[in-house]
Order: C-alpha cells, then structure tokens, then sequence
C-alpha cells in the first residue's frame, strides 16, 4: 500500500467532517492552535521545532536505577547484561504526588520523551518514576512473565508487578500524596489496561490517568506501521540500502542545514532533505522495524520458541546474531502477531479464534470502563499515522470530554509543543482545566 | 606517564589476540535442532548483499573485548565518572572540557594540514591561539562565542583522506570500538598530544591533565553498553561506527 496525497487528504477530510458532528469532545479548533507542522508524517518524524518547545529546566535530578523482578529467573547468557530491570526516577524532597511514566513501543525509561515528561512533572512538583515499554528488550528479559509481549492484559500485569516492586523501594525513601499515571503511544495504551487492573487490585488506586497518542486496536495500528516499510524503494530487500541511503544523504545535509540558522537541526534537515511523504512514511516504518524486530528476538530467546532462532539452541553473550538480525528486519509485526503470538498464547484454547484475540488487543474490549472513569483523559491528534481512518472517533465516542483532540501533530509530534505539556500537567494538577 | 598509555593498550589487546588463537576453541555443535519457522533460507535473497556488514574477520576477539569493555564501563569508568561529577562542580567540569578540547583543536590543525586543508587548518589553529590566550589556557572556549567554526579531524582521518581504507574493525580495550586505520592513528594523535603536554606542563599538572582526560571524555559520551534496547547491539555499534568514520572522512 503506498500513501498517495490524495488518500492523505481523503482521511483528513473524513477525518475533518467525523469531527464536525462530534461536539462534546474538546476538538481544539486549527486557528487555535499553534503548532506549526500540518504534515502528519513531517510530525511525526521531525517532532516540534525548538521555538514552539515548552519551558522546562534543563537539569532535573533524573537518576538510573536497577530492580531485580523475578528473583529466581536465569537469563539466557545472550542477554546476560538484561537481568535487572532500568527505570529511572525524579524524587521531590518533600511530600508530593508521584507519576508513573510508561514509554512508547521500543523506548527506554530515559529516552527523550520520557525525559521530557520527566521534566514537566518534576518542575509541576511531581515525584517522577519512569519505566521502559514492555516491548523493550530489557523490560522483556528482566520483567515480562512469558517472554511473549503484546498482549493487552497480560502486559498489563507486568507492568504492574514491576510499579509495585519499584514502590516497595521507594515508599521508605519519599511520602506520596496520590498516585498517578500517564503513557504515550502504545504506552499510552498500556496505561488504560494498568488502570484498570488497579481497580481490582488497589495498590496505587490511580488518582489521574493520561493517555497520549494511544493506538485503539494494536493489530490496526501494527499493521498500519507493517505495510509503511512497503514505502522502501526496492521493497524491504533493501532495507539497509535504504537506511544507509538515508543516514548519507542526512549527514551530507547536515553541514548545510547546521549553517542555515534559525530553526532547530532535525527540521532544517527535513527541509533540506525534501522528502516525500512515502519516504517519511517508509522513514517511520523503518524506524519501527528496528525496534521489532529486535523485539520479536528477544521474545524468542526469552520463551524458547522457535520463530527465528531453532527451539533448543542456546546461544551466549559471544555469540554471532547476524542471521537472526537479518530474519527478524524482513519479517513484520504481522508475521510475529500469527505465527508465534497467537499460536504461543491461542493454540491450547479451543475457545479462541484469531479475531477474538485481535479483539481482545483493543481498547474497545474495555469500552465501558473507559467511557465510566472519570479520571481516564485522553490527548491525541486528528491526524494520527498509527490510526486507521475514523478510530479517532472512539476516543471523542467514548471519553467525551476527557478527550482533548488536536487538528494536527502525527503520532506524538507534539507532545513537546507548549500547549500540550501545559495540558499535560494540567490534567494532572487542577483536573485538566488550563 | 601519558606517552605509555597506547602501549598499555597495545600490550593488553596483543594477549588477548594471544588468549584467543590458542586458547580452547569452542566445541562444535554436533545436537541438531528443529527448523525455526522463519530461516535465512527462508527469507534472504540468494544474492543477498548486506550494507550493515562491516569487514570483522576478529569478531570473536572484538567481542570479547567489548564484553570486557562493559565491564570496564560499569565496575570502574562510570562510578569514576560519577565520582568526578560529585567532586567537581558544573563550571569547573565545563573549564576542564574546555582544556581538552584546546588539545583535540591543535590536532585538528596538525591534521588539517597533513590533508591540505587550509580552512580548516585555519580555523583550528585560530581558535587554539583564541583560547590559549584570551581563554586562559583553554579553559574557556572564546573562540566559539566568536562563532569560529570547530572541525574536528584526527590522524585516522588523516590517513583515509590519503586513500587508506578502513582495515578490519577493532574493538580496542578500554577505548571501544574502532578499526585498523583509526586504531594506529591514535597512536601518533597521543603522542604529539602527551609530548606538548609534558613540555608546557608541569610534571603533577601533567599527570593530572592525564588521568583527567578519559575521565572528561567519558563524562561527555552519553553512550551506555547495552541501553540502546537493540537485542543486536555489537552489530548495531560496528555498521554505525564505520558508517560514522566513513562519513568523517568523506566530509
């Protein structure tokens, strides 16, 4: 599938008159809003252009540290460096609220996005603990239950062991006013499932929850990033051809944009670049290869499978992984989703059938706990590449005006544009209200 | 004390090269396994041509060494790190940075013009005359706040730029991952380096200035072993390292 311009419009002009019958949502209007990329897969890649970043201090006091989750578990010596779980965390000196932070498909408890969440709510006066995504290969050799991630629930309860474990750290170190949550991306979609949980568990009984630029179904969305590698020139056989083509043509542009002045490096970059929308699209798809496919390896190291590397073979911390590297970038989040999850998971149930699964990977299976908790909100954008046209609408549908919809950022584009960090501590300090 | 440091090295990575061609080889695996669903037979292309590969005829060597420079990392060079952090404050740190960098400037303009680069050279050489002077020594960086460019170029970059390519990639103990050609080009960058140092400094400013050195580059590296979240990380840090020196050179 390939992403003309004029599909783009079409799903923006659908998207554009789905809003317009929509008025309980707070759909932040265009000429109120002034983030400046209207290009959804430019937003998506380039971020926000350092004049729109908000204000926050540079130096916050954001510290690593290592937990040990199943104390009993042996790792494989593959992965010998991944025995204990990272997370960071950004301590008050004095009574506060405490946040969790859960990141995106692929990302560590300190990449920027986290840390500039971090940032946000540690100057709002937060106690800022921030966790990997459980698709990231330390989360699933150190804290996954199975190895095998990506299901909503079971992900949920990983995620959940690893903030009690975290909290039995913490709680002789800093006193807790409440306890709160929030996520971007497929982080955002974890932290729906976490909340729930927390209702029948109890242990933190979430004050707040903040969901950024969730996917609705992860099968759609996976699949939406899946057919982006389709963009490559040459097809996905070209692969590193492409990514080499890109980091090379990047760095040649690099003197030049540098020199411009003016605006921040990565958009300059874009500009000078001029890539097309399917190149920016085949951008994004490679991007998340890169991060599944090192996933769907360590899934299988971990659960001893037998998806790419032969059930039984024990490698070790010296051992060449080449082959599996060039296996895992060719295949997708698809291929993982039908020969390995659902087989791994689905296989001894008679009751269950594929689409059930799918359904079950879904924020519409918890529908009616979403729509009845009132403090679930939700941040997205009308132009989201991880959405297939008219999902937007379930989050205007169910969360009404817990729903702060913007005309334009792509996926998490703008979650360092001024207005939305201010919406995001503002959710969480004078309930939403700026 | 400085001018032994490369032969240090040398000497450590010479015994494991030793340790490695006569130490017990691995056993051959003689178990078979099933199939995995997906195999390299499966997927790859016959003619397949891999640009992420990267000429590594020692990988078991380099991987050793990497492993072992983890280890490094994490027992002794960041707690070290971490120390300097606490015990030296902020602006201190930047003066001291500030002061290496100065040296990497006039080898940047010794390298400069070993590649005929008057610009380039130009620049350097200005801004170590800028900040030897008016910056005290070099600990404050005058010259960037006059917006004089900083190039960086070393005796590797030296070398490509007269034609030699990359050689087989090396892991070097204790200062990580490299090849052939950069490898041997850090020793004459040392050298001319440690010899102005002993000449201008005093012997315990010296001696300093030496132990300080990795510890302010390591301070201002943000790279962590194995916090990439790549399950390929030996792989990932070779295809960028050699995509980075080929694209210094070509700059």
């Amino acid at each position: 599938m390939t992403i003309t311009k004029s599909t783009l419009a079409l799903v923006t002009g659908l998207c554009a008159l789905l809003f317009a019958s929509l008025a309980s949502a707070a759909v932040i209007a265009e000429d109120n809003y002034g983030y400046p990329i209207t290009d959804r897969f430019v937003a998506t890649v380039v971020g926000t252009p350092e004049q729109y970043v908000a204000q926050l201090p540079e130096n916050i006091p954001f510290k690593g540290r290592s937990i040990t989750i199943f104390p009993d578990r042996v790792t494989p010596d593959v992965f010998f460096y991944g025995s204990e779980l990272l997370y960071s965390v950004a301590l008050q000196n004095h009574k506060a609220p405490l946040i969790f932070l859960i990141a995106g498909t692929g990302a560590s408890h300190n990449g920027s996005k986290n840390f500039n969440m971090a940032k946000a709510f540690y100057q709002a006066g937060f106690h800022v603990v921030s966790i990997s995504s459980p698709t990231y290969n330390n989360f699933v050799i150190a804290a996954s239950q199975t190895g095998v991630v990506g299901d909503a629930d079971r992900d949920a309860e990983d995620i959940y062991r690893v903030f009690e474990k975290i909290w039995g750290e913490l709680k002789d170190e800093i006193e807790v006013t409440s306890f709160n949550l929030t996520g971007y991306s497929l982080g955002g979609f974890n932290a729906a499932y976490v909340s729930k949980l927390d209702e029948d568990r109890k242990t933190f009984n979430f004050e707040r929850v903040l969901l950024i630029n969730p996917p609705v179904s992860l099968y759609n969305s996976i699949s939406l990033l899946d057919r982006m590698t389709d963009n490559i020139p040459g097809g996905v056989d070209n692969f590193d051809k492409f990514v080499n083509k890109l980091i090379h043509a990047y760095t040649t542009t690099y003197k030049e944009a540098a020199d411009a002045g003016g605006e921040d490096f990565l958009y300059k970059a874009y500009k000078a670049l001029n890539l097309k929308d399917e190149e920016l699209a085949a951008l994004i798809g490679t991007s998340f290869r890169i991060s599944s496919a090192s996933l769907v390896f360590t899934s299988d190291v971990m659960a001893d499978y037998g998806y790419i590397k032969p059930k039984g073979l024990q490698l070790d911390r010296y051992s060449n992984l080449g082959e599996y590297n060039d296996v895992a970038v060719r295949l997708g989040f698809t291929d993982y989703y039908h020969e390995f999850f659902y087989p791994y998971y689905g296989a001894n149930d008679p009751e269950s059938d594929r689409d059930k699964f799918i359904a079950a990977i879904s924020l519409t299976s918890i529908e009616d706990y979403l729509r009845n908790t009132k403090k679930i909100t939700v941040m997205h954008n009308a132009d989201d590449v991880i959405l297939e046209p008219g999902e937007i609408n379930f989050f205007t549908r169910v969360f009404g005006e817990r729903a702060t919809i913007y005309p334009h950022g792509g996926h998490c584009g703008n979650m360092n544009y001024k207005d939305n960090v201010a919406h995001m501590v503002a959710t969480f300090t004078n309930g939403g209200e700026q | 004390m400085a001018r032994f440091l490369p032969q240090i090295s040398m000497l450590i990575l010479s015994s494991v090269l030793a340790a490695c061609s006569s130490g017990p080889q691995p056993q051959q695996d003689t178990v078979s396994y099933p199939e995995p669903i997906f195999t390299a037979k499966r997927l790859l292309p016959p003619e397949h041509a891999d640009l992420t590969e990267v000429f590594d005829p020692w990988e078991p060597m380099n991987r050793r060494i990497y492993i072992f420079n983890y280890h490094f990392d994490k027992a002794i060079f960041l707690p070290v790190v971490r120390g300097y952090e606490t015990v030296v404050p902020s602006v201190g740190r930047t003066g001291i940075h500030n002061f290496f960098n100065n040296f990497e400037d006039l080898l940047t303009a010794l390298n400069s013009i070993l590649q005929l680069n008057p610009e380039k050279a130009l620049n350097s050489t200005g801004r170590v005359i800028v900040n030897s002077t008016v910056g005290l020594f070099g600990l404050v960086d005058v010259a960037s706040k006059m917006d004089i460019p900083r190039p960086v170029e070393d005796f590797g970059q030296t070398l490509g730029y007269w034609g030699a390519g990359q050689g087989p990639f090396l892991v070097i103990p204790f200062l990580g991952p490299s090849n052939l050609r950069d490898g041997l080009g850090k020793i004459p960058d040392f050298y001319v380096q440690s010899n102005v140092q002993t000449d201008l400094l005093s012997q315990p400013v010296d001696l300093t200035a030496t132990v300080l050195n990795p510890i302010d580059t390591r301070a201002n590296t943000s790279f962590r072993y194995y916090e990439n979240g790549s399950a390929f990380e030996y792989r990932m840090v070779r295809w960028l390292y050699s995509t980075k020196r080929e694209l210094d050179v070509n700059q």
